[in-house]
Protein backbone atom coordinates (compact mmCIF):
# COMPACT_ATOMS: atom_id res chain seq x y z
CA UNK A 1 0.00 0.00 0.00
CA UNK A 2 1.39 3.30 -0.94
CA UNK A 3 1.98 5.93 2.03
CA UNK A 4 -0.48 7.83 0.85
CA UNK A 5 -3.58 5.44 0.54
CA UNK A 6 -2.75 4.51 4.37
CA UNK A 7 -5.84 5.61 6.32
CA UNK A 8 -5.30 7.84 9.12
CA UNK A 9 -7.90 9.69 11.81
CA UNK A 10 -7.56 13.77 10.74
CA UNK A 11 -7.41 15.68 13.46
CA UNK A 12 -7.64 19.46 11.79
CA UNK A 13 -10.69 20.31 13.41
CA UNK A 14 -9.98 18.76 16.65
CA UNK A 15 -6.91 20.64 16.65
CA UNK A 16 -8.50 24.17 15.65
CA UNK A 17 -11.44 23.72 18.64
CA UNK A 18 -8.01 22.77 21.36
CA UNK A 19 -6.58 26.15 19.98
CA UNK A 20 -10.05 27.72 20.73
CA UNK A 21 -10.35 25.93 24.46
CA UNK A 22 -7.23 27.59 25.44
CA UNK A 23 -7.81 31.03 24.16
CA UNK A 24 -11.15 31.38 25.74
CA UNK A 25 -9.88 29.45 29.09
CA UNK A 26 -7.80 32.31 29.49
CA UNK A 27 -10.00 35.08 28.50
CA UNK A 28 -13.30 33.63 30.41
CA UNK A 29 -11.16 32.59 33.79
CA UNK A 30 -9.43 35.92 33.61
CA UNK A 31 -12.38 37.95 33.82
CA UNK A 32 -13.53 35.84 36.21
CA UNK A 33 -10.46 36.58 38.34
CA UNK A 34 -11.59 40.36 37.81
CA UNK A 35 -14.94 39.90 39.11
CA UNK A 36 -14.12 38.02 42.41
CA UNK A 37 -11.68 40.85 42.59
CA UNK A 38 -14.14 43.29 41.86
CA UNK A 39 -16.27 42.05 45.12
CA UNK A 40 -13.26 42.28 47.42
CA UNK A 41 -12.60 45.56 46.46
CA UNK A 42 -15.32 47.02 44.86
CA UNK A 43 -13.23 50.10 43.79
CA UNK A 44 -11.95 47.80 40.47
CA UNK A 45 -15.49 48.04 39.01
CA UNK A 46 -14.77 51.49 37.70
CA UNK A 47 -11.64 50.44 35.87
CA UNK A 48 -12.89 50.66 32.41
CA UNK A 49 -16.00 52.75 32.76
CA UNK A 50 -18.86 50.89 31.98
CA UNK A 51 -17.18 47.95 30.35
CA UNK A 52 -15.27 47.05 33.57
CA UNK A 53 -18.57 46.72 35.80
CA UNK A 54 -18.86 43.50 37.87
CA UNK A 55 -22.33 43.52 35.87
CA UNK A 56 -21.42 43.92 32.16
CA UNK A 57 -18.37 41.23 33.27
CA UNK A 58 -20.40 38.12 34.96
CA UNK A 59 -22.22 37.20 32.12
CA UNK A 60 -19.05 37.12 29.61
CA UNK A 61 -17.35 35.00 32.78
CA UNK A 62 -20.15 32.87 32.74
CA UNK A 63 -20.80 32.09 29.13
CA UNK A 64 -16.73 32.61 28.23
CA UNK A 65 -16.23 29.59 30.28
CA UNK A 66 -19.25 27.70 29.53
CA UNK A 67 -20.13 28.19 25.87
CA UNK A 68 -16.70 29.41 25.35
CA UNK A 69 -13.76 27.09 27.08
CA UNK A 70 -15.88 24.28 27.98
CA UNK A 71 -18.40 23.78 24.83
CA UNK A 72 -14.59 23.93 22.48
CA UNK A 73 -13.07 21.23 24.33
CA UNK A 74 -16.27 19.28 24.15
CA UNK A 75 -16.47 19.93 20.35
CA UNK A 76 -12.31 18.89 20.36
CA UNK A 77 -12.28 16.17 22.30
CA UNK A 78 -15.60 14.87 19.60
CA UNK A 79 -13.72 15.54 16.85
CA UNK A 80 -11.17 13.23 18.36
CA UNK A 81 -13.09 10.51 20.70
CA UNK A 82 -15.54 9.82 17.88
CA UNK A 83 -13.44 8.91 14.83
CA UNK A 84 -11.35 6.59 17.60
CA UNK A 85 -14.48 5.00 18.89
CA UNK A 86 -16.21 4.52 15.93
CA UNK A 87 -13.14 3.57 14.25
CA UNK A 88 -13.94 5.86 11.35
CA UNK A 89 -11.92 8.72 10.44
CA UNK A 90 -13.97 11.46 9.54
CA UNK A 91 -11.34 12.61 6.13
CA UNK A 92 -13.11 9.40 4.75
CA UNK A 93 -15.90 11.41 3.83
CA UNK A 94 -15.47 14.99 2.15
CA UNK A 95 -19.20 15.97 3.15
CA UNK A 96 -18.28 15.65 6.81
CA UNK A 97 -14.72 16.98 6.44
CA UNK A 98 -16.24 20.16 5.26
CA UNK A 99 -18.96 19.96 7.73
CA UNK A 100 -16.81 20.08 10.60
CA UNK A 101 -14.73 22.63 9.29
CA UNK A 102 -17.78 25.19 9.15
CA UNK A 103 -19.18 24.38 12.55
CA UNK A 104 -15.69 25.46 13.81
CA UNK A 105 -15.46 28.51 11.92
CA UNK A 106 -19.43 29.47 12.47
CA UNK A 107 -18.43 28.33 15.95
CA UNK A 108 -15.99 30.97 16.64
CA UNK A 109 -17.85 33.63 14.98
CA UNK A 110 -20.86 33.04 16.79
CA UNK A 111 -18.52 33.28 20.12
CA UNK A 112 -16.96 36.38 19.18
CA UNK A 113 -20.00 38.15 18.42
CA UNK A 114 -21.22 37.00 21.76
CA UNK A 115 -18.34 38.67 23.11
CA UNK A 116 -18.85 42.16 21.49
CA UNK A 117 -22.67 41.59 22.29
CA UNK A 118 -22.16 41.29 25.79
CA UNK A 119 -19.50 44.04 26.46
CA UNK A 120 -22.02 46.64 24.86
CA UNK A 121 -24.37 45.28 27.57
CA UNK A 122 -26.70 43.92 25.08
CA UNK A 123 -28.51 41.15 26.79
CA UNK A 124 -31.93 39.37 27.27
CA UNK A 125 -31.09 38.98 31.16
CA UNK A 126 -31.88 35.57 31.60
CA UNK A 127 -29.12 33.96 33.39
CA UNK A 128 -26.79 31.91 30.64
CA UNK A 129 -29.02 32.77 28.31
CA UNK A 130 -27.84 36.48 27.68
CA UNK A 131 -27.92 36.22 24.10
CA UNK A 132 -30.09 38.31 22.28
CA UNK A 133 -32.21 36.30 19.34
CA UNK A 134 -30.11 37.22 16.72
CA UNK A 135 -27.11 35.21 18.03
CA UNK A 136 -29.33 32.70 19.25
CA UNK A 137 -30.00 31.31 15.60
CA UNK A 138 -26.28 31.58 15.57
CA UNK A 139 -26.16 29.22 17.59
CA UNK A 140 -28.70 27.12 16.63
CA UNK A 141 -27.06 26.83 13.90
CA UNK A 142 -24.08 25.71 14.73
CA UNK A 143 -25.36 22.93 16.68
CA UNK A 144 -27.08 21.58 14.30
CA UNK A 145 -24.13 21.12 12.09
CA UNK A 146 -22.57 19.55 15.12
CA UNK A 147 -25.41 16.95 14.85
CA UNK A 148 -24.80 16.68 11.60
CA UNK A 149 -21.25 15.57 12.60
CA UNK A 150 -22.31 13.12 15.09
CA UNK A 151 -24.83 11.45 13.41
CA UNK A 152 -22.72 11.45 9.68
CA UNK A 153 -19.66 9.66 11.73
CA UNK A 154 -22.18 7.45 13.22
CA UNK A 155 -23.22 6.53 9.73
CA UNK A 156 -20.35 5.58 8.37
CA UNK A 157 -18.65 3.78 11.16
CA UNK A 158 -16.95 0.58 11.40
CA UNK A 159 -18.01 -0.42 14.92
CA UNK A 160 -20.83 -1.69 15.07
CA UNK A 161 -21.97 -0.93 19.07
CA UNK A 162 -21.67 2.54 20.17
CA UNK A 163 -18.91 2.75 23.14
CA UNK A 164 -20.60 4.60 26.22
CA UNK A 165 -19.13 7.73 25.33
CA UNK A 166 -21.24 8.12 22.01
CA UNK A 167 -24.07 7.64 23.92
CA UNK A 168 -22.82 10.77 26.19
CA UNK A 169 -22.07 12.91 23.45
CA UNK A 170 -25.51 12.42 21.25
CA UNK A 171 -27.62 13.31 25.02
CA UNK A 172 -25.46 16.60 25.34
CA UNK A 173 -26.33 16.94 21.80
CA UNK A 174 -30.36 16.27 22.48
CA UNK A 175 -30.06 17.62 25.62
CA UNK A 176 -28.74 21.21 24.66
CA UNK A 177 -31.16 21.23 21.38
CA UNK A 178 -34.41 20.56 23.25
CA UNK A 179 -33.35 23.42 26.52
CA UNK A 180 -31.83 25.68 24.30
CA UNK A 181 -34.94 25.88 22.03
CA UNK A 182 -37.22 26.25 24.63
CA UNK A 183 -35.43 28.50 27.23
CA UNK A 184 -34.66 31.12 23.94
CA UNK A 185 -38.56 31.21 22.52
CA UNK A 186 -38.10 35.20 22.38
CA UNK A 187 -40.39 38.13 20.93
CA UNK A 188 -38.74 40.24 18.71
CA UNK A 189 -39.75 43.80 20.52
CA UNK A 190 -39.04 45.62 17.43
CA UNK A 191 -40.32 43.57 14.76
CA UNK A 192 -43.67 43.35 16.67
CA UNK A 193 -44.54 46.43 18.52
CA UNK A 194 -41.75 48.51 17.02
CA UNK A 195 -40.24 49.16 20.48
CA UNK A 196 -36.45 48.62 21.67
CA UNK A 197 -33.54 48.15 18.70
CA UNK A 198 -34.19 45.01 15.82
CA UNK A 199 -32.09 42.80 18.06
CA UNK A 200 -33.94 43.43 21.26
CA UNK A 201 -36.58 40.83 22.61
CA UNK A 202 -38.32 39.71 25.58
CA UNK A 203 -38.88 36.09 26.84
CA UNK A 204 -42.15 34.12 25.85
CA UNK A 205 -43.21 33.22 28.63
CA UNK A 206 -44.20 35.36 31.89
CA UNK A 207 -43.57 35.64 35.39
CA UNK A 208 -43.30 32.55 37.26
CA UNK A 209 -43.55 30.42 34.15
CA UNK A 210 -40.77 32.34 32.71
CA UNK A 211 -38.66 31.93 36.08
CA UNK A 212 -39.62 27.85 35.68
CA UNK A 213 -38.95 27.16 31.99
CA UNK A 214 -35.49 28.91 32.97
CA UNK A 215 -34.38 26.87 35.40
CA UNK A 216 -35.40 24.46 33.74
CA UNK A 217 -32.53 25.28 31.24
CA UNK A 218 -30.37 26.52 33.83
CA UNK A 219 -30.32 23.64 35.67
CA UNK A 220 -30.34 21.33 33.13
CA UNK A 221 -27.31 23.50 31.18
CA UNK A 222 -25.26 22.29 34.70
CA UNK A 223 -26.33 18.44 33.27
CA UNK A 224 -25.86 18.41 29.89
CA UNK A 225 -22.81 20.87 29.25
CA UNK A 226 -21.05 20.75 32.52
CA UNK A 227 -21.83 16.36 33.60
CA UNK A 228 -22.82 14.74 30.72
CA UNK A 229 -19.95 15.18 28.37
CA UNK A 230 -17.24 15.28 30.95
CA UNK A 231 -18.83 12.21 31.95
CA UNK A 232 -18.29 11.04 28.14
CA UNK A 233 -14.74 12.71 28.36
CA UNK A 234 -13.60 10.18 31.23
CA UNK A 235 -15.12 7.36 30.13
CA UNK A 236 -12.65 7.54 27.15
CA UNK A 237 -9.61 9.17 28.57
CA UNK A 238 -8.88 7.65 31.99
CA UNK A 239 -9.32 3.85 30.80
CA UNK A 240 -7.27 4.63 27.63
CA UNK A 241 -5.13 6.82 29.53
CA UNK A 242 -4.51 4.06 32.26
CA UNK A 243 -4.83 1.52 29.93
CA UNK A 244 -7.34 -0.37 32.20
CA UNK A 245 -11.03 -1.43 30.90
CA UNK A 246 -13.52 0.30 32.56
CA UNK A 247 -14.83 -1.64 35.76
CA UNK A 248 -18.08 -2.16 35.00
CA UNK A 249 -19.69 -1.10 31.57
CA UNK A 250 -23.21 -2.74 32.47
CA UNK A 251 -22.86 0.07 35.68
CA UNK A 252 -22.12 2.53 32.93
CA UNK A 253 -25.03 2.27 30.94
CA UNK A 254 -27.13 1.83 33.63
CA UNK A 255 -25.89 4.96 35.06
CA UNK A 256 -26.70 7.00 31.57
CA UNK A 257 -30.33 5.97 31.74
CA UNK A 258 -30.71 6.77 35.34
CA UNK A 259 -28.80 10.72 34.50
CA UNK A 260 -31.34 11.01 31.66
CA UNK A 261 -34.06 10.12 33.23
CA UNK A 262 -33.33 11.84 36.80
CA UNK A 263 -31.37 15.26 35.82
CA UNK A 264 -34.28 16.90 33.37
CA UNK A 265 -36.46 17.52 36.72
CA UNK A 266 -34.25 18.73 39.66
CA UNK A 267 -34.58 21.83 38.23
CA UNK A 268 -37.12 23.07 40.37
CA UNK A 269 -34.47 23.29 43.20
CA UNK A 270 -33.16 26.40 42.00
CA UNK A 271 -36.61 28.27 42.68
CA UNK A 272 -37.40 27.00 46.43
CA UNK A 273 -39.68 29.35 48.42
CA UNK A 274 -40.38 31.17 45.46
CA UNK A 275 -43.73 31.88 43.78
CA UNK A 276 -43.79 28.35 42.14
CA UNK A 277 -45.85 25.96 42.73
CA UNK A 278 -45.22 23.98 46.30
CA UNK A 279 -44.91 20.07 44.26
CA UNK A 280 -42.27 21.31 41.44
CA UNK A 281 -40.55 22.46 44.27
CA UNK A 282 -40.90 19.16 46.72
CA UNK A 283 -40.43 17.27 43.31
CA UNK A 284 -36.84 19.27 42.53
CA UNK A 285 -35.50 18.43 45.98
CA UNK A 286 -36.72 14.84 45.66
CA UNK A 287 -35.21 14.27 42.02
CA UNK A 288 -32.11 15.81 43.44
CA UNK A 289 -31.42 13.61 45.86
CA UNK A 290 -31.79 10.83 43.87
CA UNK A 291 -29.27 12.22 41.22
CA UNK A 292 -26.99 11.30 43.81
CA UNK A 293 -27.41 7.66 42.57
CA UNK A 294 -26.40 7.49 38.46
CA UNK A 295 -23.29 10.43 39.46
CA UNK A 296 -21.99 8.58 41.94
CA UNK A 297 -22.67 5.28 40.09
CA UNK A 298 -20.23 7.11 37.04
CA UNK A 299 -17.63 8.28 39.38
CA UNK A 300 -17.00 5.15 41.40
CA UNK A 301 -17.02 3.29 38.38
CA UNK A 302 -14.15 5.71 37.15
CA UNK A 303 -12.54 5.23 40.81
CA UNK A 304 -12.89 1.25 40.58
CA UNK A 305 -11.05 1.25 37.43
CA UNK A 306 -7.96 2.33 38.39
CA UNK A 307 -8.34 -0.54 41.16
CA UNK A 308 -4.96 -1.91 41.93
CA UNK A 309 -3.53 0.52 39.89
CA UNK A 310 -3.51 3.69 42.07
CA UNK A 311 0.70 3.87 41.47
CA UNK A 312 0.01 4.98 38.41
CA UNK A 313 -1.04 8.25 40.23
CA UNK A 314 2.67 8.60 41.14
CA UNK A 315 3.98 7.89 38.22
CA UNK A 316 1.26 9.67 35.62
CA UNK A 317 0.57 13.51 36.30
CA UNK A 318 -2.66 12.27 33.63
CA UNK A 319 -4.39 10.03 35.55
CA UNK A 320 -3.64 12.28 38.72
CA UNK A 321 -5.64 15.55 37.44
CA UNK A 322 -8.31 12.43 36.19
CA UNK A 323 -9.04 10.97 39.79
CA UNK A 324 -9.25 14.02 41.14
CA UNK A 325 -11.92 15.46 39.10
CA UNK A 326 -13.93 12.42 39.42
CA UNK A 327 -13.15 12.93 43.36
CA UNK A 328 -14.88 16.18 42.59
CA UNK A 329 -17.35 15.09 40.27
CA UNK A 330 -18.82 13.20 43.50
CA UNK A 331 -18.46 15.68 46.15
CA UNK A 332 -20.05 18.52 44.20
CA UNK A 333 -23.03 15.71 43.45
CA UNK A 334 -23.21 14.99 47.30
CA UNK A 335 -23.23 18.74 47.79
CA UNK A 336 -25.72 20.10 45.36
CA UNK A 337 -28.38 17.51 46.85
CA UNK A 338 -27.74 18.66 50.40
CA UNK A 339 -28.32 22.40 49.14
CA UNK A 340 -31.24 20.89 47.46
CA UNK A 341 -33.03 19.83 50.81
CA UNK A 342 -35.71 22.35 51.70
CA UNK A 343 -34.13 22.76 55.00
CA UNK A 344 -30.82 23.44 54.50
CA UNK A 345 -32.00 25.67 51.25
CA UNK A 346 -33.45 27.89 54.01
CA UNK A 347 -30.03 28.90 54.76
CA UNK A 348 -28.09 28.30 51.49
CA UNK A 349 -30.33 29.97 48.99
CA UNK A 350 -28.77 33.09 47.59
CA UNK A 351 -25.49 32.84 49.73
CA UNK A 352 -22.35 32.43 48.33
CA UNK A 353 -22.07 29.06 49.51
CA UNK A 354 -23.98 28.38 45.72
CA UNK A 355 -20.88 29.91 43.78
CA UNK A 356 -18.69 27.62 46.09
CA UNK A 357 -20.59 24.51 44.99
CA UNK A 358 -20.81 25.48 41.73
CA UNK A 359 -17.09 25.76 41.07
CA UNK A 360 -15.52 23.08 43.44
CA UNK A 361 -17.94 21.34 40.51
CA UNK A 362 -16.72 23.13 37.71
CA UNK A 363 -13.01 24.00 38.67
CA UNK A 364 -12.32 20.15 39.99
CA UNK A 365 -14.58 18.49 37.78
CA UNK A 366 -15.07 20.31 34.54
CA UNK A 367 -11.70 22.18 34.29
CA UNK A 368 -9.12 19.21 35.20
CA UNK A 369 -11.06 16.36 32.70
CA UNK A 370 -10.94 19.10 29.97
CA UNK A 371 -7.07 19.97 30.16
CA UNK A 372 -6.23 16.50 31.48
CA UNK A 373 -8.09 15.16 27.98
CA UNK A 374 -6.37 18.06 26.00
CA UNK A 375 -3.07 16.50 27.34
CA UNK A 376 -3.72 13.32 26.23
CA UNK A 377 -5.26 14.42 22.42
CA UNK A 378 -1.96 16.91 21.98
CA UNK A 379 1.04 14.26 21.48
CA UNK A 380 -1.17 12.04 19.77
CA UNK A 381 -2.60 14.88 17.24
CA UNK A 382 0.56 16.82 16.92
CA UNK A 383 3.08 13.50 17.21
CA UNK A 384 5.18 15.44 19.91
CA UNK A 385 5.87 14.20 23.48
CA UNK A 386 4.35 16.75 25.83
CA UNK A 387 6.63 19.22 27.03
CA UNK A 388 7.23 18.99 31.02
CA UNK A 389 5.78 16.95 33.55
CA UNK A 390 7.36 19.06 36.06
CA UNK A 391 4.90 21.83 34.68
CA UNK A 392 2.05 19.35 34.88
CA UNK A 393 2.73 18.88 38.75
CA UNK A 394 3.33 21.62 39.71
CA UNK A 395 0.07 22.87 37.65
CA UNK A 396 -1.78 20.25 39.34
CA UNK A 397 -0.60 21.68 43.12
CA UNK A 398 -1.16 25.72 42.42
CA UNK A 399 -4.43 24.72 40.85
CA UNK A 400 -5.57 21.88 43.10
CA UNK A 401 -4.86 24.66 45.98
CA UNK A 402 -6.63 27.36 44.48
CA UNK A 403 -9.91 25.00 44.12
CA UNK A 404 -9.76 24.29 48.14
CA UNK A 405 -9.25 27.90 48.45
CA UNK A 406 -12.20 28.78 46.75
CA UNK A 407 -14.75 26.25 48.01
CA UNK A 408 -13.80 26.68 51.58
CA UNK A 409 -13.65 30.26 51.35
CA UNK A 410 -17.61 29.79 50.12
CA UNK A 411 -18.94 27.65 52.65
CA UNK A 412 -17.63 29.80 55.45
CA UNK A 413 -19.01 32.97 53.77
CA UNK A 414 -22.37 31.31 52.59
CA UNK A 415 -23.27 29.57 56.03
CA UNK A 416 -22.11 32.93 57.73
CA UNK A 417 -23.84 35.02 55.53
CA UNK A 418 -27.18 32.82 55.73
CA UNK A 419 -27.02 32.81 59.59
CA UNK A 420 -26.70 36.63 59.67
CA UNK A 421 -29.64 36.76 57.75
CA UNK A 422 -32.40 34.93 59.49
CA UNK A 423 -30.74 35.99 63.02
CA UNK A 424 -33.16 38.24 64.96
CA UNK A 425 -33.36 39.19 68.39
CA UNK A 426 -35.80 38.37 71.20
CA UNK A 427 -38.81 40.16 69.70
CA UNK A 428 -38.21 39.20 66.31
CA UNK A 429 -36.14 42.08 64.92
CA UNK A 430 -33.87 41.33 62.28
CA UNK A 431 -29.92 40.99 63.84
CA UNK A 432 -28.01 42.44 61.20
CA UNK A 433 -28.46 44.82 58.36
CA UNK A 434 -26.84 43.99 54.97
CA UNK A 435 -24.11 45.46 54.91
CA UNK A 436 -23.15 44.10 58.64
CA UNK A 437 -23.14 40.62 56.34
CA UNK A 438 -21.22 42.32 53.80
CA UNK A 439 -18.12 43.71 55.72
CA UNK A 440 -18.00 40.56 57.69
CA UNK A 441 -17.67 38.31 54.26
CA UNK A 442 -14.78 40.51 52.62
CA UNK A 443 -11.88 38.63 53.76
CA UNK A 444 -13.52 35.52 52.43
CA UNK A 445 -13.57 37.26 49.30
CA UNK A 446 -10.10 38.59 48.83
CA UNK A 447 -9.69 34.42 49.75
CA UNK A 448 -11.82 33.15 46.74
CA UNK A 449 -10.50 35.57 44.66
CA UNK A 450 -7.05 34.60 45.60
CA UNK A 451 -7.78 31.24 44.86
CA UNK A 452 -9.28 31.83 41.33
CA UNK A 453 -5.64 33.65 40.46
CA UNK A 454 -3.95 30.36 41.90
CA UNK A 455 -6.40 28.55 39.15
CA UNK A 456 -5.82 31.35 36.02
CA UNK A 457 -2.07 31.18 36.93
CA UNK A 458 -2.56 26.56 36.51
CA UNK A 459 -4.20 27.76 33.55
CA UNK A 460 -1.67 29.46 32.05
CA UNK A 461 0.64 27.46 33.27
CA UNK A 462 -1.37 24.60 31.09
CA UNK A 463 -1.55 26.94 28.15
CA UNK A 464 2.60 27.51 27.70
CA UNK A 465 3.21 23.63 28.32
CA UNK A 466 0.86 22.72 25.45
CA UNK A 467 1.80 25.96 23.43
CA UNK A 468 5.75 24.39 23.72
CA UNK A 469 4.33 21.05 22.67
CA UNK A 470 2.96 21.94 20.27
CA UNK A 471 6.03 24.12 18.66
CA UNK A 472 9.00 22.50 20.35
CA UNK A 473 8.06 18.84 21.71
CA UNK A 474 10.48 16.14 21.14
CA UNK A 475 9.18 13.95 18.17
CA UNK A 476 7.47 10.78 18.88
CA UNK A 477 7.73 7.92 16.12
CA UNK A 478 4.70 5.88 16.97
CA UNK A 479 1.67 7.12 18.85
CA UNK A 480 1.53 5.82 22.12
CA UNK A 481 -0.93 3.14 23.24
CA UNK A 482 -1.61 4.36 26.76
CA UNK A 483 0.35 6.08 28.73
CA UNK A 484 1.17 9.85 27.61
CA UNK A 485 4.85 10.33 26.39
CA UNK A 486 6.39 13.25 28.58
CA UNK A 487 9.51 15.10 29.35
CA UNK A 488 10.60 15.73 32.76
CA UNK B 1 -62.95 18.96 43.38
CA UNK B 2 -61.88 19.95 46.69
CA UNK B 3 -58.67 19.20 48.10
CA UNK B 4 -58.69 16.74 49.76
CA UNK B 5 -59.23 14.73 46.79
CA UNK B 6 -56.56 16.06 44.76
CA UNK B 7 -53.93 15.25 47.35
CA UNK B 8 -55.33 11.95 47.99
CA UNK B 9 -55.04 11.41 44.03
CA UNK B 10 -51.22 12.95 44.28
CA UNK B 11 -50.95 10.33 47.01
CA UNK B 12 -51.87 7.48 44.95
CA UNK B 13 -49.79 8.66 41.49
CA UNK B 14 -47.38 8.93 43.68
CA UNK B 15 -46.98 5.40 44.96
CA UNK B 16 -48.28 4.08 41.75
CA UNK B 17 -45.12 5.82 40.15
CA UNK B 18 -42.68 5.25 42.65
CA UNK B 19 -43.40 1.53 42.41
CA UNK B 20 -43.55 1.51 38.38
CA UNK B 21 -39.71 3.62 38.43
CA UNK B 22 -38.75 0.75 41.00
CA UNK B 23 -39.96 -1.81 38.60
CA UNK B 24 -37.76 -0.09 35.47
CA UNK B 25 -34.82 0.15 37.15
CA UNK B 26 -34.60 -3.44 38.51
CA UNK B 27 -36.21 -4.52 34.89
CA UNK B 28 -33.49 -3.22 33.30
CA UNK B 29 -30.34 -4.38 35.78
CA UNK B 30 -32.13 -7.82 35.35
CA UNK B 31 -32.12 -7.46 31.57
CA UNK B 32 -28.25 -6.28 31.42
CA UNK B 33 -27.42 -9.15 33.98
CA UNK B 34 -30.03 -12.20 32.00
CA UNK B 35 -28.21 -11.10 28.73
CA UNK B 36 -24.78 -12.00 29.95
CA UNK B 37 -25.73 -14.77 30.84
CA UNK B 38 -27.90 -16.52 27.77
CA UNK B 39 -24.67 -15.31 25.81
CA UNK B 40 -26.74 -12.86 23.86
CA UNK B 41 -24.14 -9.83 24.55
CA UNK B 42 -20.93 -9.59 26.23
CA UNK B 43 -20.95 -6.06 27.56
CA UNK B 44 -18.12 -6.02 29.45
CA UNK B 45 -15.78 -6.33 25.95
CA UNK B 46 -17.22 -2.71 24.51
CA UNK B 47 -14.56 -1.27 26.82
CA UNK B 48 -11.93 -2.94 24.28
CA UNK B 49 -13.34 0.15 22.14
CA UNK B 50 -11.76 3.05 23.64
CA UNK B 51 -8.65 0.63 24.92
CA UNK B 52 -7.73 -0.77 20.82
CA UNK B 53 -9.22 2.43 19.13
CA UNK B 54 -6.56 2.23 16.31
CA UNK B 55 -7.35 2.70 12.64
CA UNK B 56 -6.51 -0.54 11.83
CA UNK B 57 -7.11 -2.09 15.01
CA UNK B 58 -9.91 -5.09 14.31
CA UNK B 59 -13.41 -3.53 15.82
CA UNK B 60 -14.67 -5.54 18.89
CA UNK B 61 -18.23 -6.01 16.63
CA UNK B 62 -17.72 -5.44 13.13
CA UNK B 63 -20.65 -3.27 11.80
CA UNK B 64 -21.62 -5.05 7.93
CA UNK B 65 -21.52 -1.85 5.51
CA UNK B 66 -23.45 -2.28 2.40
CA UNK B 67 -21.22 -2.65 -0.76
CA UNK B 68 -22.50 0.41 -1.90
CA UNK B 69 -22.06 2.32 0.85
CA UNK B 70 -18.02 1.47 0.87
CA UNK B 71 -17.64 2.71 -2.67
CA UNK B 72 -19.02 6.30 -1.81
CA UNK B 73 -16.90 6.78 0.77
Amino acid sequence: MQASNVLNYDYSVAKCFTYATILFGIVGMLIGVIIAYQMAYPELNYFAGEYGTYSRLRPLHTSGVIFGFLLSGIFATWYYVGQRVLKVSIAESKFLMSVGRVHFWLYLVVILMAVVSLFMGISTSKEYAELEWPLDIGVVLLWVLWGISIFGLIGIRREKTLYVSIWYYIATFLGVAMLYLFNNMEVPTYFVSGMGKWYHSVSMYAGTNDAMVQWWYGHNAVAFVFTVPIVAMIYYFLPKESAQPIFSYKLSILSFWGLMFVYLWAGGHHLLYSTVPDWVQTMGSIFSIILILPSWGSAINMLLTMKGEWGQLKENPLIKFMVLASTFYMLSTLEGPIQAIKSVNALAHFTDWIPGHVHDGTLGWVGFMTMAALYHMTPRMFKKELFSKKLMESQFWLQTTGIVMYFSSMWIAGITQGMMWRASDQYGNLEYSFMDTVSVLIPYYTLRATGGLFYLIGFLLFAYNMYKTITSGKAILSEPQNSSPMQA
Amino acid sequence: MNMESIRELQAYGYIFFTIFLVIILYSYIYHLYKSEKDGKRNYEKYSDMALHDNIDDVPVEKREIPLSAEKEK
